[in-house]
């Protein structure tokens, strides 16, 4: 699975591309939790290439939410698609991460130096 | 193969209250204004076409309890939660005996919600019976005397008419019951429990309850694949979100519908069948989850099509 990231600020963003199930989610959950750790404010994941979501991927969101939140790191997810959105709601995930239509909400609520970073480019 | 769910609640009877019936009653009677009601068959249309299950009905409120005809001589039974007081009387009402008076019960573990309709299992008292309960702990007849004895309950174990065996079974090994073909499989949940396998005539039900998936992947070594394959009805614990169940209340022991549905994928099922409600879910919220369930169903496009229901007390399935 390809993983883009990009740095704006504090806060870091990862872009992963395609479906997040057995074949993908440990390299998925890998990352993640290297992101989580890397000493950023916030880690926002762009939800926008991934077309499905199974147990196993969210899983791994679950595993890095856990993370997150003993390191006082903010974790959210942007940009899901259809599919993926009714998944989160079906199996209540959206209880277990803030939820942004897009990667432009999240960033705004991430900081504002987040941005301005974001914003410049 | 006949199978009648008597009790499909989960941990504790939930009956429904005054409120939740008046609540129905109004609403029907809100939804049937301008319908033409008047014949009783005219009502049975309404109520059948314009109000929904959760609205007309109730998934009703009593523990474990389900019973497999595979159209043998004797009685076989999956747990006696609360709702075994009512199958007791069924089989009392009937005027012409149905099968010998031998009751085969599977416990799935002795925990309280699927042992507690016993002491009101009118068959037990009388003189005659056989009940055979069979079942992978040691600890079934120790939980059972215990419940029939001072100071929980007035009538001592050994006060009971009916003459009781407990029959130790081994996981994996093949049983012949009452005509039918019946495998027991350890499952994950505290003092372990045991899922159970029915099969006659080509037709296979499994009844896995009280069970906790964990695992890395849903692949051939994961061996509920195998023990739920090309199952006709799988009836399947899933009594929490998949985030309850892995989060706050991992290790309590139970599943999920997402779970459910990827492992009833996997296995080629044809039937899943949501059992064990949390006793916090109203009717309207298992029809929600319900709903839920036939929808990621869909989403998943995984292997054949899945049919999915929610077990409800006095449901049938014929196989
Ligand atoms: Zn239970
Ligand atoms: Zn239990």
């Amino acid at each position: 699975m390809i993983i883009d990231e990009a740095n704006y600020g504090s806060t870091l963003v990862l872009y992963p591309d395609g479906r997040l199930d057995q074949d993908t989610a440990d390299a998925f959950q890998e990352r993640l939790l290297q992101a989580v750790s890397a000493g950023k404010e916030a880690v926002i994941v762009d939800f926008s290439k991934i077309p499905y979501i199974s147990s196993v991927g969210l899983r791994a969101i679950m595993i890095a939410a856990k993370q997150s939140k003993s390191d006082g790191v903010s974790l959210s997810v942007a940009a899901l698609t259809p599919t993926v959105n009714e998944i989160f709601e079906i199996s209540r995930f959206n209880y277990v991460v803030t939820i942004f239509e897009s990667l432009r909400d999240a960033i705004t609520a991430a900081s504002d130096d987040a941005l301005n970073a974001f914003e410049a480019g | 193969m006949l199978v009648r769910f008597w009790g499909t609640r989960g941990s504790l009877a939930a009956p429904m209250t005054v409120q939740t019936s008046r609540k129905k009653i109004r609403n029907a009677l809100r939804k049937s204004i301008g319908h033409d009601l008047g014949s009783d068959e005219k009502i049975e249309r309404f109520i059948d076409t314009e109000l929904s299950f959760a609205e007309s009905g109730t998934y009703g409120g009593n523990t474990s309890c389900v019973e497999i005809d595979g159209g043998g001589d004797e009685y076989v039974v999956c747990d006696l939660g609360t709702g075994c007081r009512e199958y007791g009387n069924a089989i009392m009402s009937k005027s012409v005996p149905q099968k010998a008076p031998v009751f085969n019960v599977f416990q799935s573990h002795p925990h309280w919600d699927h042992i507690c309709g016993f002491p009101f299992f009118v068959p037990a008292y009388i003189p005659g019976n056989k009940i055979k309960i069979h079942g992978c702990h040691d600890t079934l007849e120790e939980a059972y005397r215990m419940q029939n004895s001072a100071p929980g309950f007035p009538v001592d174990f050994d006060m009971l008419g009916a003459d009781i065996e407990f029959v130790k079974l081994e996981p994996g090994k093949e049983y012949a019951v009452a005509g039918m073909k019946v495998t027991a499989m350890e499952q994950y949940h505290s003092g372990d429990s045991y899922g159970y396998c029915f099969e006659k005539d080509g037709k296979k039900v499994v009844y896995s309850t009280d069970s906790e998936h964990k695992f890395e992947s849903i692949d051939e070594s994961y061996g509920f694949v195998d023990f739920f394959r090309n199952a006709d009805l799988l009836i399947f614990d899933a009594m929490y979100s998949l985030a309850d169940a892995i989060s706050l209340k991992e290790d309590w022991g139970h599943s999920s519908n997402i779970i459910g549905v990827e492992l009833a994928h996997r296995a080629s099922v044809k039937q899943l069948c949501l059992f064990h409600h949390d006793p916090n879910s109203d009717d309207a919220t298992i029809s929600r989850i319900l709903a839920e369930t036939i929808r990621f169903e869909e989403l998943s496009e995984e292997g054949d099509a899945l049919k999915v229901c929610a077990a409800y007390d006095g449901q049938e399935i014929k196989l």
